[in-house]
């Protein structure tokens, strides 16, 4: 890392790509997603053959996934706010990243077991 | 008199350009931003700063929405596995969550849709490139946009 940088490298960074990387990808998934809801105008035959593919294990898994997007860019999008507008943000940003990682391990924790649910039911009985 | 030929305490060296001093100056440097004659008059407006307090006050209803969205749909009542077609007929059938599914559409696309455009503008460098990288975006925006609004006021749970 190159001498005297208070940027590069250092979290901020590394939280400002995570930020932009979940985000392209979450806008990615709505256009597929309201694609996919629009069979609803279809007939409830394709729509409910399209929400079978959500339920298979692996895209199950990638709905967890995509859970662990959405919740990091929501939590870190209210720090980039709070820094933004909050006259002592930008003094607190890293407690505040370290905050946002806490948080969202917590919550990830939280939901394995529900948004799972299905594919662990398939896959080991009940 | 002897300043001429001398050389004067103050004077900079660059490299590579000898001794720049009052009777051999730098060569005068443009600043970037100047305004030309090609530079169109009336672009000076604000779009950019109302771009970026959207970003801001559209995130903090999204997270309400989206959350909630996400909540619903994968968490609560069975998760991922009651979902189909009867589901999304009683949901719909209430004007409540037909007004949020509406705004969540609208502000998630606009706001995913601003976002992706800094990222063109951040990392297409051909003019061509951007121009059309742009035009693709506002396309699939205008037509994902238009669509789900469509499907929400159209929806019919007796279709066949
Ligand atoms: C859940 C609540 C959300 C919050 C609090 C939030 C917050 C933010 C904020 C504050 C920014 C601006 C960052 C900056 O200027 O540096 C941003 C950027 C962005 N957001 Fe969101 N957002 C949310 C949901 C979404 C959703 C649903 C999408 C996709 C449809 C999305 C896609 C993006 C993209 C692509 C960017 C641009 C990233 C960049 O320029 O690096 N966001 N978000
Ligand atoms: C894997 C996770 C998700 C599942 C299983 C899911 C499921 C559904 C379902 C069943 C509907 C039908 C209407 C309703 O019940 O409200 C719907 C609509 C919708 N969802 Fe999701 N959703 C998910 C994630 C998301 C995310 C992350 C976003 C936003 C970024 C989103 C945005 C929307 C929108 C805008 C609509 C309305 C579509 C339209 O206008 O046609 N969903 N979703």
């Amino acid at each position: 890392m190159p001498a005297g940088t208070l940027y590069r490298g250092r979290e901020g960074m590394w939280s400002w790509v995570a930020h932009r990387v979940t985000g392209v990808l979450i806008f990615f998934f709505l256009f597929v997603h309201v694609l996919d809801t629009s069979l609803v105008r279809v007939s409830p035959q394709a729509y409910d053959n399209v929400v079978a593919t959500y339920k298979n294990p692996i895209v199950n898994l990638m709905e967890y996934g995509l859970v662990a997007a959405i919740l990091f860019h929501a939590l870190n999008g209210l720090r980039v706010i709070a820094v933004d507008f909050w006259s002592k943000g930008p003094k607190y940003q890293r407690q505040m990243l370290w905050s946002v990682v806490g948080i969202w391990i917590v919550l990830m924790a939280g939901a394995f077991y529900p948004v799972l649910d299905h594919t662990l039911r398939t896959l080991f009985g009940s | 008199m002897s300043a001429e030929t001398s050389t004067p305490a103050d004077a900079v060296e660059l490299a590579g350009a000898g001794t720049y001093s009052p009777d051999n100056p730098a060569p005068v440097i443009e600043p970037p931003r100047t305004r030309t004659k090609s530079t169109p008059r009336a672009t000076r407006t604000n779009f950019e700063m109302y771009g970026w307090l959207f970003m801001r006050l559209s995130g903090i209803v999204l997270v309400v929405l989206v959350l909630g969205h996400l909540l619903i749909q994968l968490v609560l009542d069975g998760g991922v596995t009651k979902i189909g077609f009867a589901f999304v007929a009683g949901r719909w059938a209430s004007p409540f969550w037909q007004m949020w599914d509406l705004l969540m559409l609208w502000l998630a696309m606009l706001h995913g849709a601003n976002g992706l455009r800094t990222v063109i503008n951040d990392y297409a460098e051909r003019d061509n490139t951007r121009f059309w990288l742009k035009m693709l975006l506002y396309t699939a925006t205008v037509f994902t946009v238009f669509l789900g609004t469509l499907v929400i006021f159209t929806f019919d749970p007796n279709i066949q």
